[in-house]
């Protein structure tokens, strides 16, 4: 769900019944407007009052109606503003050309680091520091709220507060190259329970693959160079150019929303990323042989 | 009342002037200055932009109307989307304003030509050239591709390293120079050359605009000077102006752009409110109410303007209290349009309204325009712009405004004028057929969009998710834009069966409006100059058409043999000179061919054709400035009874002199925003200012230098005393030691910066420095450059004691000189010491 007008937490509620009043009361204005128009253009002709029509009408009139509007504005900015309470959990968010690193408090000040999924607990409200080592992003899941621009240099924060158990759409909505239209990420709300059992599992460093292709994929997976840019907790890939991979299998999407997340999309990705995200950074694997492949498939579709 | 000029008028008096306005023939047409021949040459460059501009869009919607087409990739689509609102917003929407303004107003103000022709010849055929060879990048799959806004770091060289950003950099200096020359014949023209009698309050409502529009046009484009001249030097060079690790800060090319970018869209947008004033007025056969209220209305638009440019930047991270002051500025800006919309609405309740094509055209507007209008409170609105920022509901916002707050309008004053051009109107009812398609287009296409960027789809995408609900949208919306591209199809058939440029003599009067331009016309203008003395005189006085056709008002014929103009008081125009105009010629053309081939041959790195085309564009300004300042000549010469006026003025009085306060304005405005970027890096400067590494110089040098500033001065103005007095000695000794003067300040400013190490490239506090000293520098050498040519005049004869316009002129750009020069230095060195 990626909606400003299906609201899932406070902030994004407040802004969707402000909408509402804004377009009863523009609608309202045209009709005003058009009716004057109307009104005017087919009655024969009359003396008019200046006074009345462009001190009343066009200056006082805007005037009462755009202070009130201000004033209504500022309180529901300040609500929305809020910040979330001292101790609220911080999850920092980076966005990077075309997908998203995802860190999360860790023990020992380590950071627990993910791409492009986060979860949050429902009924309290999460702070989000957003920033970005390469161009202007923004942070937006219109669900749960409004948008903040990531700019390199410039840290921001916004909070996110969920009601509700739910998957929420995200996506960036500040142009950022080739790939902007498909650097999608989502916000999986839980029960606190469940929250603290993910967080827990995120923590966990990827467990030894299995007999049979998985143990070959990682291997696979060490003899292309693929630790050069991911990172693999774990194991010895330590590479921070493109997501950290821990956890690859218990994410819903791949390639920052823009594929399901199984199997067969693993290998098409794999084999034919460039022509299902043209121009992304992660180099070509069609080259591998079938059986590579499918080695190198299942070891990452096993990284839960 | 007695009419100015008496009958009969001399034999051969009208062949005489119809003989100064001949254009040339045949091909050499091209050289004609004659602003109703580079007007309609101007308006129709703009319309093949819209249709360039349009067919992106086309090709943008086709892949948008259903998820994951493949009509084009995503290079291109970005490409795509880049040019369409580059070509839209500087090709086609800027310059079809002014073009109708070029073509327009001076017939409106009774002028009969703009005061400048070859100024305004040479920035229409820069225009031309320049934009038409930025749009073939697109052939070359080398088109920008940063957006139309351009935000680094993407467009830096790290992350686009190809040569589309240069293209777009360098290319919007065309239109940067059209509109700059195009301010200055507006402000000029409107306050200089009026028909006598015609005051401030009795001027059209379309001149208010374009006075305001002018005025806005001065301050505003000078940001985006400056910010494309930093984002050049920091591609071409390195000099890091918006790179956060080495002091840079990518919000500083956000000030800049909107700075420039908000007041753009109401330049866009006030001479089309203009044209809808003197429209309505006419359809409603009656005078437009509440005048006074509606040109301070305009005045308050374009000033209220100048504080809302941070709205394009709500989610970028500012303070509270700057948000909620620039939230309160663009929500009380609609006050100044909601008084002129309730203006006309009022006249037309006062009038008796007839539906047609230009009326048809302003209901659309109405509609179109509101509602536009009425969303853009709505964004005004802090969180509810949170979640529509960069979303295809600010899409929808914008094509409302500009279609229905420019286009509408525009093709109402396209029905409405026509029969102007050749005395044929278009086509009524293939009006009434563009009128409903584009209306039912724009909807079709644009009303969609507020909800489907509601439901979440952001800009600028090159396609989407199916099953997110704007699978549906998306197609309407695509559908739409087949009807839109219908409507443009008629018009411009409409236009090309139609349309008949007049040659001859045009006498037409089918709506019977009250204003200046319906007057009989040709080549020339109006045969004579009327005396006016209300808002509307064709309505007070139907018979000053026959009264200025036979030659009974003012300047009946031309007194010197060449093209001429009045030019009057600012305030209550009255007569005060002939202004000389010239007539066709090579050089404006010229000129501008060798200014577009410098700036695109430098961006393709051809560098030794790019300096041919600068020596060419160079040699053609020498030749042009050449011909100007014809001096005294035999002296005083009628314009009518017992009224000699000279043909000839310097000091304040004289028009060029106007020109040269507006272009130091666009010189201060542009030096202004290079202070603002050094002080706004200042201020986020995470570690001090200069930077660690970098030093201020010894402050004996600054000292120094602004004693040579200050001396230069004095002596060119004891040089201008001298000129008076004719001591042609002194006058060499006192320019030349100037000019020293001027050259060591520059010298001993840059020493004292290069003695401390001063590396542009290593942080953005030594390139801020480095371009207010490269700012200096260019400056001083056009002032230097200046008073050699006035020097070469004096050595020909061609300048004296009562023949300087040249040397008053090149004297005002070396005072501003100066002044920057000191302001520069203050900047430079007080600054950071006393914040220290």
């Amino acid at each position: 769900m990626q909606s400003a007008l299906s609201p899932a937490g406070p902030a994004a509620r407040d802004i969707a019944s402000l909408t509402t009043l804004l377009t009863i009361g523009a609608s309202l204005i045209l009709l005003l407007v058009m009716g004057l128009l109307l009104y005017g253009a087919r009655r024969e002709p009359a003396p008019v009052s200046t006074g009345l029509w462009v001190v009343g009408g066009g200056l006082a009139f805007p005037v009462i109606v755009l202070f009130a509007l201000f004033l209504y504005g500022a309180r529901v900015t300040n609500t929305v503003m809020a910040p979330p309470p001292p101790g609220a959990l911080r999850i920092e968010v980076e966005g990077r050309q075309w997908w998203w690193e995802v860190r999360y408090p860790g023990a020992a000040g380590t950071p627990v680091v993910g791409a492009n999924e986060l979860h949050v607990p429902i009924g309290t409200a999460v702070e989000v520091i957003v920033t970005s080592p390469d161009v202007i992003h923004s942070f937006w899941v219109p669900s749960l709220g409004g948008k903040m621009d990531m700019t390199p240099g410039q840290p921001a924060r916004l909070a996110l507060h969920a009601e509700r158990p739910g998957v929420y759409r995200g996506q960036c909505a500040e142009y950022c190259g080739i790939q902007h239209a498909q650097m999608a990420l989502l916000v999986i709300a839980e029960p606190p329970e469940a929250f603290e059992a993910w967080v827990r599992a995120e923590a966990a460093p990827a467990q030894a693959p299995a007999e049979g292709d998985p143990a070959r994929g990682l291997a696979v997976f060490m003899a292309q160079g693929c630790a050069g840019c991911h990172t693999i907790r774990g194991t010895a890939a330590r590479g921070d150019l493109g997501p950290d991979l821990t956890h690859l299998a218990g994410r819903r999407t791949l390639a920052a929303g823009s594929l399901p997340n199984d199997a067969g999309a693993i290998r098409a990705w794999l084999a034919a990323g460039s022509a299902l995200k043209p121009g992304n950074r992660m180099p070509s694997y069609a080259h591998l042989d079938a059986a590579s492949l499918d080695a190198l498939t299942a070891y990452l579709a096993a990284l839960r | 009342m007695t009419r100015p000029s008496a009958l009969p008028r001399p034999a051969g008096e009208l062949e005489r002037l119809e003989a100064a306005w001949q254009p040339p023939r045949g091909w050499r047409v091209i050289t004609d200055v004659n602003n109703t021949f580079v007007g309609l040459l101007y308006i129709g460059t703009a319309m093949l932009f819209l249709v360039l501009g349009g067919i992106l869009a086309l090709v943008m919607r086709a892949q948008l109307a259903v998820p994951g087409a493949s009509v084009v990739g995503p290079g291109a689509y970005n490409q795509l989307f880049t040019m369409h609102g580059s070509v839209m917003m500087f090709l086609f929407a800027v310059p079809v304003v002014e073009a109708m303004a070029v073509y327009l107003l001076p017939a409106m103000l009774g002028a009969r030509d703009l005061p400048f022709p070859r100024l305004n010849a040479y920035a229409y055929w820069a225009y031309a050239i320049g934009g038409l060879a930025f749009f073939t990048s697109l052939f070359f799959g080398r088109a920008p591709d940063g957006g139309w806004f351009m935000y680094p770091p993407l467009t830096s060289t790290r992350f686009s390293p190809d040569v589309g950003a240069d293209f777009w950099l360098l290319g919007i200096g065309f239109i940067e120079i059209s509109a700059i020359a195009g301010a200055i014949e507006l402000i000029v023209g409107i306050l200089r050359t009026r028909a006598p009698g015609m005051s401030l309050s009795r001027m059209p409502v379309f001149a208010w605009a374009m006075l305001v529009v002018g005025g806005m046009v001065v301050f505003a484009f000078p940001s985006i000077i400056l910010g494309t001249l930093l984002l050049e030097l920091e591609r071409a060079f390195g000099w890091p102006f918006f790179v956060p690790d080495q002091g840079g800060n990518p919000l500083l090319w956000q000030h800049l752009f909107w700075f420039f970018g908000h007041p753009d869209v109401y330049i866009i947008f006030l001479p089309a409110a203009g044209m809808v004033s003197m429209v309505v007025a006419t359809m409603a056969r009656t005078p437009l109410v509440g005048y006074g209220w509606v040109a301070g209305a305009v005045l308050g638009v374009g000033t209220f303007s100048f504080l809302l440019w941070a709205h394009h930047m709500f989610t970028a991270g500012l303070t509270k209290h700057s948000m909620y002051f620039v939230s309160a500025a663009s929500l009380a800006v609609v006050v100044p349009s909601g008084i002129q919309v309730f203006a006309w609405l009022a006249t037309l309740r006062r009038g008796r309204v007839q539906l047609t094509v230009p009326m048809l055209f302003l209901v659309g507007f109405f509609f179109v325009f509101t509602l536009g209008g009425l969303t853009g409170v709505m964004l005004a609105v802090l969180p509810f712009d949170w979640q529509a920022h960069d979303t295809h509901f600010v899409v929808a916002h914008l094509h409302y405004v500009l279609i229905g707050g420019m286009l509408f309008p525009l093709l109402a004053g396209f029905y409405y004028w026509a029969p102007l051009v050749g005395g044929r109107p278009l086509s009524d009812r293939m009006g009434r057929w563009v009128f409903g398609l584009l209306f039912a287009g724009v909807n079709v296409t644009f009303l969609p969009m507020h909800l489907t960027g509601l439901l979440g789809m952001p800009r600028r995408v090159y396609t989407y998710q199916a099953g997110l609900g704007w699978d549906g949208l998306n197609l309407v919306s695509s559908l739409g834009s087949v009807l839109i591209a219908a409507a443009v199809a008629l018009l411009l058939l409409d236009i090309g069966r139609h349309l008949r440029s007049g040659g001859a003599e045009v006498d037409t009067d089918p709506w019977r409006a009250g204003t200046l331009e319906w007057l009989p016309h040709a080549g020339y203008g109006m045969r004579s100059i009327p005396r006016v003395e209300s808002r509307y005189p064709l309505w007070d006085r139907p018979e000053l058409r026959d009264e200025v056709k036979r030659g009974e008002h003012y300047l009946p014929g031309t007194v010197t043999g060449r093209r001429e103009t009045l030019v009057t008081s600012p305030r209550r125009a009255e007569p005060q000179y002939i202004a000389i105009l010239p007539g066709p010629g090579w050089p404006p053309l010229l000129a501008a061919v060798g200014t577009a081939a410098f700036f695109l041959l430098l961006t393709v790195k051809l560098l030794w054709l790019a300096v041919a085309g600068g020596i060419l564009a160079l040699v053609m300004l020498l030749v042009w400035a050449w011909g100007t300042d014809p001096g005294p000549g035999d002296g005083p010469a009628p314009v009518a009874r017992g009224l000699s006026l000279p043909v000839y003025m310097t000091g304040r009085s004289a028009h060029s002199w106007w020109a040269m306060i507006v272009i130091m304005v666009v010189l201060g405005a542009t030096f202004g925003s290079l202070a603002f970027a050094y002080v706004y890096l200042g201020l986020r400067a995470p570690v001090g200012w200069p930077a660690p590494g970098s030093s201020l110089p010894w402050g004996g040098w600054p000292a120094l230098a602004a004693g040579a500033w200050l001396a230069s001065s004095a002596l060119m103005a004891a040089a201008s005393r001298a000129l008076r007095a004719g001591a042609m000695g002194w006058l060499h000794f006192l320019v030349a030691g100037g000019a020293g003067l001027m050259l060591g300040a520059i010298a001993v400013e840059a020493f004292g910066h290069l003695r401390v190490g001063l590396a542009p490239a290593r942080h953005a506090y030594d390139a801020t420095v480095a371009t207010i000293l490269c700012v200096q520098a260019a400056t001083a050498a056009t002032a230097l450059v200046l008073a050699l040519y006035a020097l070469a005049r004096v050595w020909r004869g061609l300048l004296d004691g009562t023949r300087r316009v040249t040397f008053d002129n090149m004297l005002l750009l070396w005072h501003y000189t100066v002044g920057q020069g000191l302001v520069g230095l203050g900047l430079v060195h007080l600054v950071p010491r006393l914040f220290a």
